[in-house]
Parts: structure tokens; sequence; C-alpha cells
């Protein structure tokens, strides 16, 4: 430790015992179960439908789109990145796919047009960042506009509407009682969680996160697996984007943008740390209820949706509070 | 890359690659054959870089401190809604502005407060007040225009001081204050400083905390003073107005060769970017190329000009 760095330690504020608890992945999981529990009942005791059947299944619904758009974003984050363009990208890649298969093809290559479209913006992403040396939220930021700009020019100002009942399926469809979306987010929880847990890549995703120059001088390929979660980023884009297409039958160049605050939200809320190599996709999982039911309740107590940005940016900034002082982690000084 | 090339490449050292490029788009703006060189659209030129320009004096700060401000469009058009509803109620352009101002203000403390005292991802704490400003702007207005201002902001907005339009001189007093702040007081240096090695400079007795916040704030100030000539434009005041004018204004900051990662900067490198991009526009406008398809172009120029900058730094790491 140089005599800079000693200093600087000096004055950081200690991490205390409780928040040392707080952090931990079991605690912080099974507070967020608790605060979902509370909500539920908070917004059972208040409204009359929320208990519906077919309201909580639509509370799931709403929550596996959010986090499939996530579950990538994730991903990167814990890589120590940032994607902004997720929801542009969700917005590109679902006009595209309506445009398909508005134009009589098989809804099924409309699906391949998305999530190829989406993944090469992922992939653009990634070179962007690990060629071109760009800040990660700078070249997505651009993606963003470059990607909103697009669908802007391909949808004119116009909609594209009314899918086959085959496609719609996959956004609307039960299968025993349950929503196809809740189906597709927990087969993305359980490969993604495999994933990151079980592999050597997925390790070493965390490995990049936590300290990228001791990842690259243990001989990880530090740029190519953030090539890799870049991608993967704009594929689960893709898959967001038909699961959103095939529930709302119709596409818009304004479709993905309301959903950017609340994904990110998501993802912090998940308890992934903003800095990089600590979190989970399950507490994304967890993170996307918690906003599905803020959105739903919203809805329920008759408060208008003009609130929603304003309701959620207060939400997103209080979770990156609670995560700094839950982690009890601080960048700088002074 | 053999020898000539390389010695003009030193030789041009201070010249961002906005310079030769933005000569080019200028050039092929004038060549367009579309009425790009008449007067009237020379004038007009100047009215559509006024707001963009006012934007990007504070972005190029924050940028320089290692930070980054994505609300500012749409703490903008918040400012801009709150002035309209007081000029429509009957108030005075005096308290409307002052309004504004207190508005902008308070976002740039809040902005400056997270990211300095806190220490959080600046582009974070700026997007969860992109969505609280934006939200307010909604709710206020319903998601309403909001028009029956009265002729006097339209007026002010059209007047002349000797000749030049009002707008055209509120910003370029703008840079002018920017420029004085930036290269002749102590803020101007800590912002190099904040930037450049922020924990040096705490080490050194300096409350970097407090100046850093003051950077944030600045651009509250600036966003709600810019909110008279936005307002005065349209006569009204459109809730989403000004949301995606932070990519402009940060993409006028990286054309003009700012780096994210250094601590450098310079503001006449802004204003080249911000004329570059207001010219861009305007010829695009003029051939009938829509808004959506130049912000695809903007996206593209700001990489050949990131791609240049960074291929003429790698030829000075490594002469010979």
């Amino acid at each position: 430790m140089t005599p800079v760095e000693g200093a600087l330690a000096a004055v950081r504020p200690p991490v205390t015992r409780w928040r040392h608890y707080l952090g931990s992945d079991t605690a912080a999981l099974a507070l967020r179960v608790a605060l979902i529990l509370l909500m539920a009942l908070g917004l059972a005791l208040s409204t009359d439908a929320f208990l519906s059947t077919a309201n909580v299944l639509n509370v799931l619904r709403q929550a596996s789109l959010m986090f499939l758009l996530a579950a990538g974003l994730t991903l990167v984050i814990l890589c120590g990145g940032f994607d902004l363009s997720v929801a542009a990208n969700l917005t590109l890649s679902a006009c595209l796919a309506a445009g398909v298969i508005k134009s009589g093809a098989s809804p099924w290559l409309g699906v391949a047009t998305a999530l190829a479209c989406s993944t090469f913006a992922g992939v653009l992403n990634g070179l962007a960042i690990t060629l071109l040396r760009l800040p990660a939220f700078l070249a997505t930021y651009a993606m963003l506009w470059i990607l909103q700009g697009l669908a802007f020019h391909y949808m004119g100002g116009q909609e594209i509407y009314g899918f086959p009942p085959a496609f719609r399926a996959l956004g609307t469809g039960f299968l025993l009682g349950v929503p196809v979306p809740v189906y597709l987010m927990a087969a993305v929880l359980a490969a993604g969680t495999l994933f990151m847990r079980n592999t050597n890549v997925g390790q070493e995703i965390y490995a990049i996160g936590a300290n990228p120059e001791a990842a690259r001088l243990s001989g990880i390929p530090v740029r190519r697996r953030q090539r890799l979660v870049y991608a993967l980023s704009g594929l689960m884009s893709g898959l967001a984007a038909v699961v959103y297409l095939a529930r709302v039958n119709a596409a818009d160049s304004g479709m993905g943008e309301p959903l950017l605050l609340p994904v990110i939200a998501a993802v912090l809320m998940g308890g992934t740390s903003l800095f990089g190599g600590v979190g989970s996709l399950a507490g994304t999982a967890l993170g996307a209820i918690i906003l599905a039911l803020v959105i739903n309740g919203m809805n329920l107590l008759d408060i208008k949706a003009q609130w929603q940005p304003l309701v959620v940016g207060v939400v997103l900034l209080a979770v990156v509070l609670v995560d700094l002082i839950g982690r009890g982690r601080r960048e700088r000084i002074g | 890359m053999d020898a000539p090339l390389r010695s003009v490449s030193r030789r041009t050292r201070p010249l961002p690659a906005i310079v030769p490029i933005g000569l080019v788009v200028v050039v092929a703006a004038l060549l367009e054959g579309h009425g790009f060189a008449s007067a009237r659209n020379i004038a007009n030129l100047g009215l559509q870089a006024s707001i963009l320009l006012m934007l990007a004096m504070p972005m190029t700060l924050i940028i320089m401190s290692e930070g980054l401000d994505l609300s500012a469009g749409a703490v903008l058009s918040l400012c801009s809604v709150v002035m309209a509803m007081l000029l429509a109620g009957g108030h005075g352009l005096a308290t409307a502005l002052a309004a504004s101002i207190g508005v902008g203000l308070v976002f740039g403390a809040a902005n400056g407060g997270l990211v300095s005292l806190l220490g959080l991802p600046p582009f974070v704490v700026t997007l969860g007040t992109l969505g609280i400003a934006q939200g307010a702007a909604l709710v206020l207005t319903d998601g309403n225009a909001v028009s029956g201002l009265g002729r006097g902001i339209a007026a002010l907005y059209a007047e002349h001081v000797a000749g030049v339009p009002l707008p055209v001189i509120v910003a370029l007093a703008t840079w002018l204050v920017t420029h004085v702040l930036l290269y002749h007081t102590r803020f101007g240096t800590y912002v190099f400083a904040i930037g450049g090695n922020r924990d040096a400079l705490v080490l050194a007795g300096v409350p970097a905390w407090a100046w850093h916040i003051g950077i944030y704030v600045y651009g509250g100030l600036v966003s709600g003073v810019a909110a008279l000539l936005l307002t005065g434009r349209m006569n009204a005041a459109h809730p989403t107005v000004a949301i995606g004018m932070e990519f402009d204004a940060i993409a006028a900051v990286v054309l003009g060769g700012t780096s994210f990662e250094r601590g450098d900067g310079r503001l006449l490198g802004t204003v080249l970017g911000v004329a570059t991009i207001t010219v861009l526009r305007n010829a695009l406008d003029l051939v009938g190329i829509e808004s959506s398809l130049q912000v695809v172009s903007i996206g593209v120029l700001i990489l050949v000009v990131i791609v240049i900058d960074s291929a003429r730094r790698t030829w000075r790491a490594n002469p010979a």
C-alpha cells in the first residue's frame, strides 16, 4: 500500500458488523423476499383487486418481462460495465420483428430477426468498449440514440399491430395456468445462475468486475469476456423484445424507452453493485418483482401514469444509496 | 505510419480532430445547394446553436471532472414548464425566470451532492434525476403543452441588441462566463484537478467536495437561464421538448476533444463541436433528412473523431 492509499484508507469509514451482515448474499436475498411479502401485504390490505389470481399473474408476467431485459444488464454490471442501450435495443428489434411478421413471413423469422438485430447491436457495444476503449456508459449511450434513431426512421411515426395467435402466445399464453413469459424467466434464471456460478467463464466475469487489473494479471481474457457480456445483453434485449411485442400486440418507436429506468432500478434493487463483482441473477429476479409490484400498486391505487418516471427515479436513487450504505463502500473521499 | 504524416500529426498536436472535420461539414453544407448560405438561414443557425451552446458549456466542465449529466435535457424541460406556467398564471418575467433558475439550482445541487459527497457514478445519479425531472414536468402539465404566455417572452426572444439576436448574445455571454470561470479562477483550476486527480486535491487540504458540487450547480443555473430561450422560441412549453438535447451537448463536448478520463479539455473545442453539430443538423434538414437519422449521423461523426484522436495519441506516445 502506497502512503497515499494508506492515508485514504485511514479516512474511510470502517465497515461495521451489521453492514457486513446486510451485505452478505443470503441475507440480502432474504431481505428482498421479506420486502416483497410486505409490499404484497400492504397492497392486499389497501386494494380489493390485488389478490385476484389474474392480477398476481399479471404482476409476475410484468416482472418476467423486466427480468428478461434486466438479466443481460446484470451480467454487464457484474462484469464492471454498463449498458444504457438495452431499452432502445428492445425498441428497434421489436419494430423490425413486427415489420417482418406483418410482411407475411413466419413469426419465427420475426423472432430470429429480433434476436439477430439485438445481438448485433450488443456486439457493436462490446467492440466500441474493448477496441476503441470508450467508457461503457458513453458508448452505450451513443448506441441508445443510434438504435432509437433507426427505430424512429423505420416506423416513420406509425404503429404496426395485430400478430398471429401462435406468436402472441409467447407473451399472453398460459401453460398449466402460468403465463408463458414466467417459464422463460425461470429458464433464463436457471441457465444464467448455473452459468455464472458453475462455469469458469461465469466466475471470470465476477473476477473482472471485482478487479479488472487483477483479473488480467491472472490470465483471464478480459476483453473477450467483456465482448461476451455485451453480446449476451443484446441477445436478452431481443428476447425481451419478442415477449413484449407478443404481449402488447403492437410495435411503435417509443415502446422501449419507459422501461430503461425500471430495468436499471430492478438490477440495483436486486443487490447487484454498480461497482461490479457483487450480485446475482436471482437478486435481479426479486428486484424485477419488487418493481412490478410498485408499478402494479400505482395502477391499483389509481395513481396517474405521469407519476411513474418520478417515482421510479426516486426509487432508483434510493436503491443506489442503500446499496452504498449496505456495502459500506465508497469510491472516493472528500 | 510513415514519417511525414507523423510529423503533421505532431505539429497539429493542439488541434483537435474536430477542426478539419468541422471544416469538411461546413464546406459540404455550403455545396448542398438548398439555400444553406442564405442570410436567413445563417441567422437561423445562430438561434439554433444558442440553446445547445448553453447546455454544452457546463457539460464541458462536468465531463472534465469525470462526470456526466444525462438529466440536462429533462431539467431544461422542467425549467421551461415552470417558467411557462408562472407566465400563463400572470406572473412577471422576473419571477418566472427566478423560479426557473431555482429549479435548475435544486437539480444541480442534487446531482452534485449525490456525485460528490457519496461518490455515486454520475450517469446513474443523473439518470435518476432525469426520471424525477421528466416525471415532475409530466405531472405539472398533465402531459400537455403550456401556452397562453402573453407576448412578453416571445418579444424578448425576438429582441436584437446592436443587430445581434438576444438569444445569441445570451449564449455568447454564457461562453464568456464559462471561459473566465475555467481559465481565470480558482474554481476552474480545481475543475482540472478534480478530473485529473481528486485525491491529490483532497490531500492538499482543498474542500474538493464543495467545488465538485459547484460544477453541477453551475450546470443547473445555466439550464434555468436557457429555459428562457427555449420557452421564448416556442412561446410555449412542453414537458418533454428538450429531452434528448443532452445527447447533442455531450456529443459536442466529446467532438471538441474533452476527455472522459484525464481531466483535460478545452472550451473552444466544445464551441467548435456545437458549431459542427448545428451546421450538420441544419444541412441535413435542408436536404430533407429527418431528425432521427441526424442522430445516427452524429453518432457516426463521434466515432470518426474518437478514432482519429486516439490514433493520434498513439502516434504521439510511440514516436519513431
